[in-house]
């Protein structure tokens, strides 16, 4: 089963890739709903059968998968804009920025020192290089509705991160978690919102001219 | 007595509980703001009843010299949380109490909801936050929660002081005043955390429990002194004062004037009382600053053309006459000498509290008279004196208060200082002590010219503006609480001997080991023979004045202006000016302190119309610390690049912060 989940590992870092590489916004948001599809279903492959277990699998597919996904979906749509277009980086460096902070975090997560059940497998080096992906969205893409989904990019490798932490994750930290997530979307889609009245774009750099002076 | 009220109830929690309804007081006002005045109302009735219930407490806790111990359960990591009233925090609860509760009945005429509906609510709230906090202030003991009530006061009087921030010069004062504070906090912050580390623990040393042979001494006396020093105005620390004062409304100056410099002191007491082996140097440098600051406040004082600026610069001088006699005291106290150490001491606290008495009278006083005349500049007044006989009388109590002349009580402090330094001219040890009378008397003459200046100018004349020809009296609400502090400034002045005993026990919370049972007595005999003499000269006063007006009503009476130089045709403005008046008191100190005058070329028979304006300008402050400051600003521009509002750019930072942090434990 560890390998199973192991080879999901490798997908979620490949979807990393794909928000990193492509300029169409919707099929980047389709690209995390999938990961986090997946990221529902590790806790499944990793711990023994339980109810709670089956709870928490449900409601993060249904968040990750499907309720956040529709909301962007809809605030992308109602800003009527369909790609990322000048980024503060192009999409080749990013990419090869993405290889690199992947491979970096290989290298750290080898000299972390963990419990030896942990030792031979991909979650801390997939969760540090997720979260470096999300960083790496937020960092250098101009549009607000990026910047989210570098977000959700983020939660995304801390969420690896906790798989470790426990055999079952106490439902109410779970639950914390899941709804954090949701609020800060909710939040970012009423910026978002606010942002594209304002300035009547989702060009985030346009943010300067409420600098002071 | 005593013992019926205390066994009524403990007077040092009726003090805690006073303490925490006048800094609630201000509450109700933020959420009745469609009934404008009720929570200006509600506070001011709130504030008096709890001084009611305060000055009593403080003053039963003074006398029976007990010591009270409360421990607040914080569960913060930094050892218990000691709440003590001792005879010193009890002594300082006095004027807090006094100055807040006749603050807040004056702000109900003077800052009336109804004209000023934004800023009522926000104002009467932190002034009742500013007024408890500092009474808390006195009580707490653990190190980390005084400087978290310290931080309160100051943010509050912040808060007070930018009341009108929609004034560019206002929002000036603030920032000096709020880089000033935060400059003293940071002093504060090494002090308790050196005495922490001397100690090993939070709690400020019981009295007498450290040496000052111990290593880092010197360290922790220099932060405290830098740190109490700049609230409480000592030079070169003043700079932010004289701008704040002038700035916050009245009856918010009064307070910090007549209280908030006094916790600057009060730090500086408790930190001495640590300390039972100060050494000589401590008391030369407190004396020498001391005397700095009171004859160069006095000084900038007798230049100043706004009526604020004046009393807040004053207030400099005082604060270094209290520093004096801390001074003096303490090089009594390092050359085993009682009796220096008691005058000295006795004259410090006894002024502390005359000048919590006297400086708010003049402080609501100049309140009064801005809201009649509408301008703080002494040369646009004149002639006030007719239209509001009362306040000019309270006034000119106040004055001649602060100027230390007898009956009234600023001369009682004053002299104890006196004696004191005459004493060791006798006495063979500290002969140099004699030598500081003539700076103090010199103090107490320029004193006289900048409070002539301030009356003259203000009330005597013909008035000089239109603003100024129709004033108005001040409404009850204004002149109650005025009335209040002159009759306790001639109280203390006519019975000296009753303010003797009242600091005594605060005296001898400094110095335990002292005896200190026959020096008082002996000065209290002192201090009644003074009474005699002010009560004497009350009576040739008021002889005086009844001949006076008896002569008056017999010889006819012909009215012209004050100060007409003999012309037939006197305007207004042909008369002596404030400026003009202490020109040539002031170019004496040239190099320190400047009245610049722009003179106008006049030529030929007939000169065009011209102007001529004076404006004071301090060396210290424009030459030294502005260029300093904006030498700063210069030097860490680049600093300012790093926020730009590039959201993504910020982003960058957190994650070169991460990357950096990774790395490291790499």
């Amino acid at each position: 089963m560890i390998s199973l989940a192991d080879q999901f590992l490798v997908l979620v870092l490949l979807i990393n890739f794909i928000s990193l590489g492509t300029s169409r916004l919707i099929f980047s948001i389709r690209a995390v709903a999938v990961q986090g599809v997946i990221l529902g279903i590790l806790p499944g492959l990793l711990h023994p059968f339980s109810w709670h277990l089956v709870a928490i699998t449900i409601v993060i597919i249904a968040v990750k998968g499907f309720v956040i996904p529709l909301l962007l979906g809809r605030a992308v749509r109602s800003a009527e804009i369909k790609r990322e277009v000048e980024p503060f980086l192009g999409y080749v460096p990013t990419l090869l920025l993405g290889a690199l902070f992947t491979a970096l975090s290989f290298g750290f997560a080898g000299s972390l020192p963990m419990l030896p059940v942990h030792q031979n497998y991909m979650f801390v080096p997939a969760s540090i290089a997720t979260l470096m992906t999300g960083f790496l969205v937020l960092t250098t893409r101009r549009k607000a509705i990026s910047q989210v989904i570098g977000y959700l990019v983020m939660e995304n490798g801390i969420f690896i991160f906790g798989l470790l932490l426990a055999e079952a994750m106490p439902v109410m930290v779970e639950a914390g978690a899941l709804l954090d997530l949701l609020v800060g979307t909710f939040v970012m889609g009423i910026v978002i919102n606010q942002i594209s009245r304002e300035f009547s774009s989702l060009d985030t750099s346009l943010l300067t001219s409420l600098k002071e002076e | 007595m005593y013992s019926v009220l205390q066994g009524a109830c403990d007077p040092a929690l009726v003090a805690l509980c006073a303490a925490l309804v006048i800094g609630s007081a201000g509450i109700p006002g933020l959420f009745l703001q469609n009934k404008p005045g009720s929570g200006q109302i509600f506070s001011a009735i709130a504030t008096i009843l709890a001084a009611f219930a305060g000055v009593p407490a403080s003053l039963l806790l003074l006398f029976s010299r007990t010591t009270t111990t409360y421990v607040l359960e914080w569960g913060l990591p930094f050892g218990p949380c000691e709440l003590v009233i001792d005879p010193l925090s009890a002594f300082f609860l006095i004027p807090v109490f006094l100055v807040s509760a006749a603050g807040s009945l004056f702000a109900v005429g003077y800052w009336p909801a109804a004209v000023h509906r934004t800023t009522e609510p926000w104002l009467t709230f932190f002034y009742g936050l500013l007024a408890s906090s500092m009474a808390i202030l006195l009580v707490a003991r653990n190190g980390v929660f005084f400087i978290m009530v310290w931080e309160v006061m100051a943010l509050s009087a912040y808060f007070l002081l930018v009341t009108e921030h929609d004034r560019e010069d206002v929002r000036r004062a603030g920032i000096v005043y709020l880089i000033a504070t935060h400059a003293g906090t940071a002093a504060l912050v090494v002090y308790f955390s050196l005495l922490a580390a001397a100690t090993g623990s939070f709690l400020i040393p019981a009295a007498g429990s450290l040496s000052a042979l111990a290593p880092h001494t010197t360290l922790i006396a220099l932060a405290a002194f830098i740190g109490f020093g700049a609230k409480a105005g000592i030079m070169p620390l003043h700079l932010w004062l004289p701008s704040a004062h002038a700035n916050a409304p009245s009856h918010v100056s009064a307070l910090m004037s007549g209280v908030m410099l006094k916790m600057g002191l009060y730090g500086i007491f408790r930190t001495l009382t640590c300390f039972h082996d100060p050494p000589l140097v401590w008391g030369i440098i407190l004396t020498l600053s001391g005397l700095t600051s009171a004859l160069l406040g006095i000084t900038f004082a007798v230049a100043q053309r706004d009526l604020k600026r004046l009393l807040a610069c004053s207030s400099i001088e005082n604060i270094g006459i209290i520093t004096t006699g801390l001074g003096v005291a303490l090089m009594g106290m390092s050359s085993n000498l009682p009796v220096l150490m008691y005058l000295g001491m006795a004259g410090a606290l006894i002024h502390i509290l005359n000048h919590s008495f006297f400086k708010p009278l003049l402080f609501l006083g100049s309140g009064a008279i801005i809201h009649a005349v509408g301008t703080r500049e002494m040369n646009q007044m004149g002639g006030l004196g007719k239209g509001m006989p009362r306040v000019a009388l309270l006034v000119l109590i106040g004055s001649v208060a602060i100027c230390g002349i007898p009956p009234l009580n600023g001369f009682v402090g004053e002299f104890l200082l006196y004696l004191s330094f005459f004493l060791q001219f006798k006495a063979d040890t500290l002969v140099y002590l004699v030598f500081l009378a003539p700076v103090l008397a010199l103090v107490g003459g320029l004193a006289v010219i900048a409070f002539t200046k301030l009356y003259s100018s203000v009330f005597l004349g013909t008035p000089r503006s239109p603003g100024a020809a129709h004033p108005h009296e001040a409404g009850w609400t204004m002149l109650v609480p005025m009335a209040f502090f002159g009759a306790l400034c001639l109280l203390i002045g006519v019975v000296p001997q009753l303010v003797l005993r009242l600091v005594t026990p605060a005296v001898a919370s400094f110095f335990p080991q002292l005896s200190l049972d026959t020096i008082p007595a002996e000065y209290g005999a002192l201090l009644g023979k003074l009474s005699l003499a002010a009560v004497l000269l009350l009576t040739v006063a008021a002889v005086v004045a009844l001949l006076w007006r008896w002569r008056l009503g017999k010889a006819p009476v012909s009215s012209t202006s004050t100060w007409g130089c003999g012309y037939l045709r006197g305007t207004a403005r042909m008369q002596y000016g404030g400026s003009s008046f202490s020109e040539l008191a002031v170019s004496v100190f040239d190099g320190i302190m400047r009245q610049r005058v722009e003179r106008p070329t006049l030529s030929g028979l007939f000169p065009g119309e011209s102007s001529c304006s004076d404006q004071p300008t301090e060396t210290l402050l424009e030459r030294v610390v502005a260029p300093l400051f904006s030498l700063a600003g210069l030097s860490f521009a680049f600093l300012r690049r790093l926020q730009h509002g590039q959201m993504h750019v910020y982003m960058v930072y957190i994650f070169a912060t991460l990357f950096i942090l990774m790395l490291w434990a790499h």
